[in-house]
């Protein structure tokens, strides 16, 4: 328990006010309105004056507490929620979710989970960084003295003027970071200052996405291929396809959407390694699947559609290429077309249900159906989650899954859904809006390969490693700044190897971390600046894919002891640079950046009628919201008359059998047509021996990604667990709770098991985002399941494939 | 007497616990008191052919807080007459009378008392009634992202939606007649000790 919430906390006694008890068991008499709707004439109640009553109502406890309506401070989960935060005495004493009146589907209640409401154990967390600290340690030890501002801009200063100096700006590095998104906060005011002042090496893509951002467009040549999400309404049937929005929030109210959906007659499968809460709470029926061979469950159910004759034929004629011999593409009319694929007409393996059973574990009669249902139930979505397309052969899920929207005929109607990545159409919201500027270094490298181009940068090609821009790099990387980001160590894969590269100080020479707390990653830096949470500062929050909204994020309480914004730390480093006016545009601070992004951003280009900054900040409302009432349908003209409005693939149309993919000539790893490819680790492999057991990691309930993996209340909630089957546990002698080690040859954790049902056999699950800490064994004891995943990247998007592990349990005799 | 309760749609509810944690911070709970509770139940067993799953569980949630029961074990193992039921049905402590002895926390059936160790008195759901006063819901109510919890009046509310009191594990509604009303899980049905269990009763204090 820390010290600033204990002061929080009210005692029970003070707080209940026995005078006003002693007349409870007295028996004073009043009448109360609400008691009275709830069908009581009277009640013994006595009217309490509350902490929770808000302005005007003053209570015993000294003022009554301001409330204000703010986002929840955004760390890249997929929803942003509103949240009414009450202030008393300077600080927050209560956190209450969105209470706008009107609750209907064209415009629902943004309502916070466990992370939003349960913020202030981590707003008032004792461990918050609370002043610049310098290493004094090793690299890597966490040893460090508490340094001044001034001295650390001077070492700032420094170590990027003598890299940039001896190395030029391509040796630095601003690395992926989502840890916070309120425009001001994050890494995007550092980007702007290294971009004025000669810029640092760049990168694309993502940690969460990266090979459905890349295999989209292949197909429809754009990632907008999403309706708007009130449309599903309109549907008859939907697979959530190892898609759990109930717990990772894809978009605030995508599992109330889901809801209101199979209210409206909609029934809903959910295909998934585990009986995730989506499952439970938004399906029909749930098909437990083995992890990764999703591709092969669904090439089946092509062979159903194409055997059964159930696929749209005037659809695929009219839209598609590459279906089979009669629609290849010009020039590769001999080459193996998506019908040929499944009929097994070259490779001799027919696709049947029978084929997929042995590799997914799922019945042949049960992909029939499902295949059947889906063709046939009138307008289907099929969606795609992201975990499956975290895996070694990504890609190919990503565009069997998209092919199979396509021949059903389910793009471009009300009801269906293309599948994809499935970006609103009509426009998905900003995310960041503050302008970075341009970077003057033109090289950019797969955000996944960063540790490459520390240990091998100017070796790096465009063919093997994707990078952009060059043909070469100049320099490996020798400075990295890292901001709002536990990538440095936690979230890349491979954490024992990723620390033994930044423990040498001969590879990347300096490391500084911004953060709230001493992360995994802070641990690995030579200098370390204490941030600002998203509630002390000013700040605008946008939707995530979804969402016809923005919110103001108002300064709700100051920043304590050292603390500042990123912006600000930008700002100051900026000034020594020479560079501040340029920087802050005159001298803007966080509000007058919030004031410019609403009104000449959103204004401008989204929201015409909405309110001005001030109007908005004055009437303490916080969120904007377009109301949906009619939902946008993606590629809706492309369907009416393909001819006429082409998609940007080369064909023009839908491409099943890609033409840009079949030139690359890496058949094995990167098909013209969407096919199921063995994992390089999986239980068919040699490597099943040693380490019979697959490994997920999914998205928790109690964290996005890592951040509040330090909240008692989420964690309380949702505590770091080991989830294995029955079976399993019992051939391993274990019993729930127990302590057991995980691994691999890439390393080990010791980690309570949960024995439950809800994971199928064979498969265990670690989920993502819990904090690295190495015992004196180099045992991870935090539960990290990156201890235990892959660096090889995927071969087209050159993508993380961190869920495809292979590992071993066994009990621990640590506790 | 009118009386109270929470209403819970199981069908739907996502078991976020969202309702859980707002309480927490509604109340300034210390971590290890919980007056909300999601029980995760799961149902069923695992069967495979060959490797291929040929039967698989299922599962489903039960959000619960005290239900202010209307003869409530609690008040009548109480000692000290520090619980009381107020007219609505509310089942509230008095802290003032309170002496610490646990009966109620051993005595309730479904585990809604929390001695809180860092006042030594015993901690339980008051239905957020300053709330109610002031013409709101529970905090937990208006926390819900699936809008699966509801509370008001037993009566209209059965009337409503049906007056499901009994879901596994839950003891016979006879007991104490609780204050919950639910709209049962397809997966509760046929659920039995022999079959089914609560996986998470080890996050909460029992």
């Amino acid at each position: 328990m820390n010290k600033s919430s204990d002061k929080s906390k009210k005692p029970i006694l003070n707080r209940r006010g026995f005078v006003q008890w002693s007349s409870v068991v007295g028996g004073s008499l009043l009448f109360s309105p609400v008691f009275e709707a709830y069908g009581s004439k009277s009640t013994r109640l006595i009217k309490k004056r509350s902490s929770v009553v808000g302005k005007g109502e003053a209570g015993d406890q000294g003022p009554a507490p301001t409330i204000i309506r703010t986002a929840c401070p955004g760390h890249n989960c997929g929803g942003r929620c509103v949240l009414k935060v009450h202030v008393s005495g300077g600080q927050i004493v209560r956190i209450e979710g969105d209470d706008r009146p009107h609750d209907g589907i064209d415009d629902p209640q943004l309502r916070a989970c466990i992370r939003g409401r349960g913020y202030r154990k981590r707003q008032y967390s004792p461990d918050r960084l609370k002043y610049p600290l310098k290493r004094t340690g090793k690299r890597g030890e966490g040893k460090f003295e508490r340094i001044s501002w001034d001295e650390a801009y001077d070492i700032l200063y420094r170590e990027i003027s003598r890299v940039r100096e001896k190395y030029g700006n391509s040796a630095i590095y601003v690395p992926y970071g989502t840890g916070s998104y309120n425009n001001l906060n994050g890494r995007w005011p550092v980007a702007r200052l290294m971009n004025l002042i000669g810029g640092s090496l760049g990168f694309y893509n993502s940690y969460s996405w990266a090979c459905i951002n890349i295999a989209t467009p292949y197909v429809y040549g754009t990632l907008s291929t999403g309706n708007q999400r009130q449309d599903w309404v309109n549907s008859k049937y939907i697979i959530m396809w190892g898609w759990n929005p109930a717990e990772m929030r894809d978009g605030t109210n995508s599992e109330f959407f889901i809801k209101k959906a199979r209210e409206n007659g909609a029934r809903v499968v959910c295909i998934d390694p585990r009986l995730s809460m989506s499952a439970i709470a938004l399906a029909d029926e749930w098909i437990p699947i083995r992890p990764g061979t999703d591709a092969a469950m669904m090439s089946a159910m092509a062979y159903v559609m194409i055997k059964e004759d159930l696929v749209d034929k005037d659809f695929i004629k009219k839209a598609c290429v590459g279906f089979d011999r009669s629609q290849m593409p010009e020039g590769y009319e001999d080459e193996e077309s998506y019908s040929d694929y499944i009929l097994g007409t070259r490779d001799g393996t027919p696709k049947t249900p029978e084929w997929a059973e042995k590799i997914t574990r799922v019945p042949a009669e049960t992909i029939a159906r499902i295949a059947r249902e889906y063709a046939t139930s009138g307008p289907a979505v099929l969606y795609q989650g992201y975990g499956m397309q975290r895996r070694a052969y990504g890609e190919q899920v990503v565009i069997a899954g998209a092919v199979l929207a396509a021949i059903t005929g389910n793009v471009g109607i009300s009801g269906g859904w293309a599948s994809g990545l499935a970006n609103q159409v009509g426009g998905a919201p900003f995310w960041t809006v503050f302008p970075t500027g341009s970077n003057p270094v033109r090289a950019s490298i797969p955000v996944f390969l960063w540790t490459e181009a520390i240990i091998r940068g100017k070796e790096m090609t465009a063919e093997e490693h994707g990078l952009r821009g060059v043909r070469q790099l100049d320099n490996d990387i020798k400075l990295i700044w890292n901001v709002a980001s536990n990538i440095l160590i936690n979230q890349h894969s491979n954490t024992n190897r990723t620390a033994d590269i930044l423990r040498d100080e001969s590879k990347v020479e300096f490391i500084a971390v911004q953060d709230n707390f001493l992360t995994s990653s802070a641990m690995f830096a030579d200098l370390v600046l204490p941030v600002c949470t998203q509630f002390e500062m000013w700040g605008v929050s946008d939707g995530w894919k979804y969402g016809e909204e923005v919110i103001v994020m108002p300064k709700v309480v100051d920043p304590p002891f050292e603390t500042k914004s990123d912006y600000r730390i930008a700002a100051d480093m900026a000034e020594r640079f020479g560079v501040y006016d340029r920087f802050t545009e005159g001298g803007r601070d966080e509000k007058d950046w919030c004031e410019w992004i609403i009104d000449n951003v959103y204004r401008r280009r989204r929201f015409p009628d909405m309110p001005s900054f001030s109007e908005m900040v004055e009437s303490n409302r916080a969120v904007y919201v377009r109301k949906v009432n009619k939902p946008l349908v993606a590629f809706e003209a492309f369907r009416k008359d393909p001819e006429a409005n082409p998609l940007s693939t080369p064909s023009g149309k839908i491409e099943l059998f890609s033409s840009r993919l079949h030139r690359m000539n890496r058949p094995d790893e990167i098909p013209a047509v969407p096919k199921y490819i063995e994992e390089w680790e999986s239980p068919f492999g040699p490597e099943a021996s040693s380490y019979p057991l697959q490994a997920i990691g999914h998205h928790y309930m109690s964290r996005v990604h890592s951040t509040h993996d330090n909240n008692e209340w989420t964690m309380e909630a949702y505590p770091q667990l080991l989830f294995i089957n029955p079976k399993d546990a019992e051939e391993r002698g274990l019993h729930d709770e127990q302590m057991v080690k995980v691994w691999n040859d890439r390393g080990a954790i010791i980690i309570p098991c949960k024995i439950t049902r809800k994971i199928m056999p064979g498969v265990v699950n670690i989920p993502q985002g819990a904090w690295y800490k190495p015992d004196r064994d180099g045992d991870d004891r935090g539960g990290n399941v990156n201890t235990l995943t892959s660096e090889r990247w995927t071969p087209l998007a050159k993508g993380n494939p961190q869920h495809t592990i292979m590992v071993q349990v066994e009990r621990s005799s640590k506790r | 007497m009118s009386k109270l309760a929470f209403y819970v749609d199981t069908t739907a509810c996502s078991g976020c616990k969202a309702c859980q944690v707002a309480c927490n911070d509604k109340n300034d709970l210390w971590p290890g008191i919980s007056w909300r509770r999601v029980y995760e139940v799961e149902v069923g067993e695992w069967k495979e052919r060959d490797g291929v799953i040929t039967e698989k569980p299922a599962g489903y949630y039960i959000s619960m807080s005290c239900n202010h029961c209307e003869n409530p074990e609690c008040l009548k193992s109480c000692p000290s007459k520090a619980l009381f039921q107020t007219l609505d049905g509310l089942v509230l402590v008095n802290p003032d009378l309170c002496i610490g002895c646990f009966y109620c926390e051993w005595s309730c059936p479904y585990g809604a008392l929390n001695f809180d160790f860092n006042t030594g008195i015993m901690s339980k759901c008051d239905a957020c009634e300053d709330l109610l006063f002031i013409g709101k819901n529970p905090a937990c109510v208006d926390a819900c992202p699936m809008r699966v919890l509801k509370f008001g009046n037993f009566r209209e509310m059965a009337n409503e939606f049906g007056e499901i009191t009994q879901i596994f594990p839950l003891p016979d509604y006879s007991m104490t007649r609780p204050g919950i009303l639910l709209k049962p899980h397809d997966a509760s049905k046929g659920a039995v000790d022999d079959n089914a269990g609560v996986n998470n009763t080890q996050n909460y204090r029992q």
